[in-house]
């Protein structure tokens, strides 16, 4: 599904990623580690098209995820480390979501509610007036409400409670079939019952790859 | 187009919450309201008087403070969402940088030019209850030229946005912007004039690049056909256009300006990287 040849990428004399190769296939679960600045957010951020490379290429289905944007984002879901502040309100970046990506709301109301986050009261308020928790939620049910082929979460546990990583999990192990999972994570026991593989990386490159 | 429509949609309905909009509209809205109130409509100077002179006055103080309202309000409307890892996330479903960008563009646009010509509205359906003579001429010439200059200073903006790297540097460069076109270039102009090392057609003709120059002198053109007030400039200026022309060139260019700088940064936004 996630083919990456020979990526790099550079800003100024900074060398993000060193010529890092590897694939992600269906049916796996992979914990993307390594401490800060090796590299894991750039690698994302190339997967989902949002840098050009230096060097290298990727390729999500076939497809160069900068070339095909929309039609390789009709199979991702992605959830970042920090919620932004989105001034939106709740019912207008529910609006975006299902108008842009064609994701059906109830579907989202469904996993929010699986999340214990009751987001039908919440309609008029802003995004970024949530507490960092309810953001969290509500961004993890809008990406299994995508059903995405591809899902990438970079420390999405970062703001829940030990309740809410629960129930993320319980969502996560009935919806990662037939599906790649990226997880960036610092903490590996927390993940390690849904992931099948684990990939360190250490100042921009891919230093072990383990499959289990 | 769909998506297009979309971002238009909501970057238009988060802007009428924002606090700068409110603000936006009262400058402009309590300028009609203050003339009203000081009795400007009832003054003659220079000839002009009732509604044409409110509108003078209208036009001149926007010609001042419309593009930096523009300028700092949009500037960072990219740029602030790539900084705070909106853009990050947004961008992250099925839409194509073409239909976020110009999608802004549209709202956005919306928002800046709705509250300037809404209190002209206001001033003229105002005025036509206190029983005055409505300027037709002058009202329409002046939503062609606050349509073009919102245009240029639009584009301007959105330029700045797609490639700085953080919107107080897209801050700072606004600011510089406006000054420069609102005041350095008259200094520098006369300086130049004064040393005669260019020619005096090349100077107007650097003087009327200027958006804000060109809708100076066009903002008068009605009042004034001979362009008097402005001595012998006028003579350059019209002795090469009419005055319809020059009129029609006065909202044509800003507007062209606009969609060149608007186009130059879908393809930095398109070219860089996102975030």
């Amino acid at each position: 599904m996630i083919k990456v040849s020979n990526l790099s990428k550079k800003f100024g004399s900074h060398i993000s990623l060193d010529n890092v190769s590897c694939e992600f296939k269906k049916n796996e679960s992979i914990a993307l580690m390594g401490a800060n600045g090796a590299g894991k957010t750039t690698l994302i951020r190339s997967i989902l098209g949002y840098y050009h490379p230096t060097n290298g290429e990727v390729s999500i289905n076939g497809l160069d995820p900068i070339k095909h944007r929309t039609e390789v984002l009709e199979n991702i879901s992605f959830v970042p480390q920090l919620p932004p502040p989105i001034k939106l309100n709740i019912d207008e970046l529910l609006q975006y979501i299902s108008i842009s990506a064609k994701v059906d709301t109830d579907k989202i109301i469904h996993y929010a509610n699986e999340m214990k986050l009751d987001i039908k009261s919440n309609m008029n308020k802003s995004f970024f007036k949530l507490s960092g928790g309810m953001k969290q939620k509500l961004l993890i049910a809008i990406s299994l409400a995508k059903k995405s082929d591809i899902i990438i979460y970079d420390e999405p546990t970062a703001n829940l409670d030990p309740k809410a990583r629960d129930d993320f999990y319980r969502l996560l192990q009935q919806n990662e079939q037939d599906k790649v999972l990226l997880f960036v994570t610092h903490r590996l026991e927390e993940v390690k019952d849904l992931v099948n593989r684990q990939i360190y990386m250490d100042l921009g490159k891919i230093v072990s790859d383990d499959r289990f | 187009m769909k998506n297009l429509y979309l971002i238009a949609y909501l970057d238009l309905k988060e802007s009428l919450r924002a606090k700068w909009f409110l603000v936006y509209s009262l400058v402009f809205g309590g300028m009609i309201a203050l003339f009203f109130i000081a009795g400007v409509t009832e003054s003659q100077v220079m000839g002009f008087s009732g509604l044409s002179r409110l509108l003078l006055m209208y036009i001149q103080i926007t010609i001042v403070i419309l593009p930096i309202f523009i300028l700092i309000t949009t500037v960072r409307s990219i740029s602030g969402d790539r900084d705070n890892h909106i853009l990050e996330y947004m961008l992250s479903f099925p839409i194509s940088l073409k239909q976020y960008y110009w999608g802004k563009i549209i709202g956005r646009f919306i928002t800046v030019y709705l509250p300037v010509i809404f209190a002209m509205i206001i001033a003229v359906v105002y005025g036509a209850f206190k029983g005055a003579d409505i300027p037709w001429s002058i009202f329409f010439l002046y939503t062609g030229l606050l349509f073009a200059l919102s245009s240029a200073f639009l584009g301007i903006a959105f330029f700045i946005s797609s490639f700085v790297k953080s919107s107080e540097v897209a801050l700072g460069i606004a600011f510089f912007i406006w000054i420069f076109l609102l005041a350095f270039i008259d200094i520098a102009l006369i300086s130049l004039m004064m040393q005669q090392r260019f020619s005096t057609e090349l100077i107007i003709g650097i003087s009327l690049a200027n958006p804000m120059e060109i809708f100076r002198v066009a903002a008068i053109s009605l009042f004034d056909p001979e362009l008097t007030v402005m001595g012998p400039v006028a003579f350059y200026i019209l002795d090469s256009v009419s005055q319809s022309m020059f009129v029609l060139l006065s909202i044509g260019y800003p507007v062209i300006l606009g969609l060149f700088f608007a186009f130059l940064g879908y393809k930095i936004f398109e070219k860089k990287d996102l975030v």
